[in-house]
């Protein structure tokens, strides 16, 4: 035993003089450019795959045609184990593509990460850039740079039955109280229905009424962010989106776990009378047993007329670091992301635009988009851009908050309290 | 502790006669020399012999262990993997980080209070129903046995999601027997909404997986045991109770002792049941445990430093109790 953990140790100091710190690895932009050859590309794969892949072949064929020598190898990774991909590619850079598309939330973590390239200029000298939503590109930005170009932007709004509203006269909510009495007054007539299913896991549910209040995650001093969690209007915010989940609209043993898709899900069961729901979801509740019954409106604001500001979310192109196709990878981002392959993606995808001239096109000419184009219109809002908030939303400190608030393990100012502490913590980490 | 085997047995003839015998005839310092080579010789030669096993040991587990406990001593983000931001020897920053955070213990009192749950009662299944198998007619014996393999045999991800389907608040299984025979409070009963419901459910999904393992070994003992010798307690008329306690359990013992370390090792480590029965922790984190909780700070919020502190712990805790249970071992004189 003795020699045993003698020869141990021997072997580890040896181990330990050799090799001290942890391993890391270069991610130093490539000096590069190379005008031919492969470019790679990581796009996200889809439940339903075929409409998107047609899109992009498209692109890929006039992208070839007029590029002679340059080929793109796309490639489809599953969105579910993307935060590994990314990271192995950021570890192991010569592995790593050259384009990829990823979540606008993201962003700020890859770029601390020294993944992504500065694109500023490449925006800057593109036509089409100036019609760019200016809200949407802002989810890009980091001390002045921008990192990717928005592709699609994904928004929620107000799904409710116009059958079960029309029978009791109830009147659809024009502010953020009436969601909450008509909620009350549906599943008061109809035990079995919840009012509205939200969840204590919907982070993108509950953002719109905290900033309808007027309060907010975080806004950032200097050079960290602060979290805004604590203040009055904050903590109204969090109060009346808790008051949703108690029993008399959607009981905390049912919704308190609830994620964005199982309180959508509740609704295309026909279970709920109303849900908070994005542009995404818009076809599946079309398709499904409430088709003819339902009708979508923005999330009113605090007063009447009103829009609650809703989270900014989608999807963005980036260059990476390391690619040694610099140029040719920028311009093949301009032209997947550009106004006419954002038009097609609208019309296989039902993915919105990004920009706003687009927007109002779409809008025109398909009337349930409004709703969420009116929604955009009327202002969105984002999460901290910095990489500490893919800890934080690792971590649950956001719908951990909601989520002790509803199952009564915390009272509203206690669990902001905490959740702001835990924030300012994991933002002064930088 | 088997690899010290030959050790032992080398050392009684090290002590005296050489074991190669000095040539007849030879000189006396001949036969010194070759006493003194031969000394060096056997100082070597169990090294030798365990050469391979200490290449693999140090390759598979000191390796890890050490890369584990470095990190664990820098603040290692992804940021510092991939280059970004210098690399910084924080010291125990990242320990001491975790022992301030009340939300630590409270994992680390979860971890141990199910884990020591999930331990005894896979260790009372399994015993119980190898006692039971000894009495049962073979072709009973034998469909016990399918059945309780058939659980073993599932991997612990496909487990844990047909237990969740079985327990689904609205569609399981579970709620609407407890509902078709009356009990109408269970319709859309969540077993994970409560702390403890949910960290049952869990346990007894673990249970049902791991109980076929002390079965399988504990009946393997109990066939082992020589029939002369409980006929002749049974002659001296002792009881049935009394066999078991003082015959059958005696000799049970090792057996007894490898099944528990096995288990308190794998439960302490339980990972795919919460992850995928509690969606990553439950409400608000309520039922996370040491792994979950490391496997959320380490990979999902990219703090590799922190997580790898953890992973030291949870090692060091592991290792105390493995070696406590050899302690105990030796000083009853039941070595392994």
């Amino acid at each position: 035993m003795k020699l045993a953990r003698t020869a141990a140790a021997v072997a580890l100091t040896a181990l330990a003089l050799t090799s001290c710190a942890p391993p890391t690895s270069n991610n130093a932009a490539s000096s590069s450019d190379e005008q031919t050859g492969t470019v790679r590309v990581w796009l996200f794969s889809e439940v339903n795959q075929d409409p998107k892949s047609a899109v992009v072949k498209e692109a890929v064929t006039e992208f070839e045609a007029a590029h002679s020598g340059a080929k793109i190898d796309v490639q489809y990774i599953p969105v579910d184990s993307r935060a590994e991909r990314f990271k192995a590619a950021f570890n192991d850079p010569s592995s790593a593509p050259d384009v990829a598309e990823f979540g606008n939330t993201d962003l700020a973590s890859y770029v601390a990460s020294g993944g992504l390239a500065d694109v500023t200029a490449d925006i800057k000298d593109w036509d089409e850039a100036r019609d760019l939503d200016s809200k949407i590109l802002a989810t890009t930005e980091i001390d002045a740079k921008n990192y990717g170009v928005p592709w699609f932007v994904g928004v929620r709004a107000l799904y409710y039955r116009t059958d079960l509203l029309q029978q009791l006269g109830l009147e659809v909510p024009k502010t953020l109280a009436d969601v909450e009495s008509v909620a009350r007054a549906v599943r008061a007539a109809n035990p079995g229905m919840l009012g509205i299913s939200v969840g204590g896991a919907a982070q993108f549910s509950a953002m719109p009424y905290l900033w309808a209040n007027g309060g907010s995650i975080a806004t950032k001093e200097g050079d960290t962010f602060v979290s805004g969690l604590a203040s009055t209007e904050s903590r109204e915010g969090v109060a009346a989106y808790a008051r949703l989940i108690k029993d008399d609209i959607c009981p905390a043993q049912t919704c308190a776990e609830f994620g964005g898709n199982a309180s959508v899900q509740q609704f295309i069961a026909g279970k709920s009378a109303m849900t908070i729901g994005g542009d995404f979801n818009y076809k599946a509740v079309a398709a499904s047993a409430v088709k003819d019954k339902f009708a979508v409106v923005p999330v009113p604001g605090k007063t009447a007329a009103s829009v609650a500001p809703a989270f900014a979310g989608g999807n963005n192109l980036g260059v990476f670091n390391s690619s040694t196709h610099r140029t040719l990878a920028a311009d093949f981002v301009k032209l997947l992301a550009s106004k006419k392959y954002q038009q097609k993606m609208f019309d296989s995808m039902g993915n919105l635009p990004t920009f706003s001239d687009v927007q109002k096109t779409v809008a025109a000419s398909n009337t349930q988009v409004a709703p969420f184009i009116q929604t955009l219109g009327a202002g969105t809002n984002f999460v901290p851009v910095t990489e500490t908030w893919s800890t934080i939303d690792a971590q649950g400190v956001f719908t951990g908050m909601y989520q002790k608030i509803v199952t009564g393990k915390a009272d509203v100012n206690t669990a902001t309290a905490e959740a702001a502490d835990a924030m300012n913590k994991a933002f002064g980490a930088k | 502790m088997t690899a010290l085997a030959p050790l032992q047995a080398e050392s009684p003839r090290g002590k005296g006669t050489p074991s190669i015998s000095p040539r007849p005839g030879g000189t006396q310092t001949a036969g010194n020399k070759a006493r003194r080579r031969s000394k060096v010789k056997r100082g070597l030669e169990p090294w030798l012999y365990l050469a391979p096993a200490f290449i693999v040991l140090i390759a598979l587990l000191g390796y890890p262990i050490f890369q584990l406990v470095n990190v664990s001593l820098y603040d290692y983000r992804q940021a510092q993997v991939s280059g970004k931001a210098p690399l910084r020897f924080t010291g125990l920053e990242n320990y001491q980080k975790l022992f301030a955070d009340p939300q630590f213990w409270t994992v680390l009192g979860n971890t141990v209070l199910f884990a020591a749950a999930c331990v005894v009662l896979t260790l009372l299944v399994g015993s119980s129903l190898a006692v039971l198998a000894t009495r049962l007619r073979p072709w009973v014996r034998s469909t016990l046995f399918v059945v309780s393999l058939g659980a073993w045999a599932t991997p612990a991800v496909t487990g844990s999601a047909v237990w969740l389907f079985l327990f689904d608040p609205t569609l399981g299984l579970v709620n609407k027997t407890l509902v078709s025979v009356g009990l109408s409070e269970f319709a859309g009963h969540s077993w994970t909404y409560d702390k403890w419901s949910g960290f049952g459910l869990v346990a007894s999904e673990v249970v049902w997986c791991s109980f076929p393992f002390v079965l399988v070994t504990v009946y393997a003992g109990i066939q082992a045991i020589p029939t002369e010798v409980i006929e002749a307690a049974r002659i001296d008329g002792a009881t049935m109770p009394r066999i078991a306690g003082s015959i059958m359990l005696p000799m049970l013992r090792p057996i007894v002792i490898v099944v528990t370390i096995q288990s308190i090792i794998w439960n302490f480590k339980i990972f795919s049941q919460i992850y995928i029965m509690t969606n990553g922790g439950g409400i608000a984190g309520q039922n996370l445990v040491l792994n979950v909780y490391g496997y959320q700070q380490a990979f999902a919020a990219s703090l590799y430093g922190l997580g790898s502190a953890l992973g030291v712990i949870m090692t060091a805790l592991l290792m105390v109790i493995t070696l406590v249970y050899l302690r105990i071992l030796k000083r009853t004189g039941e070595a392994l």
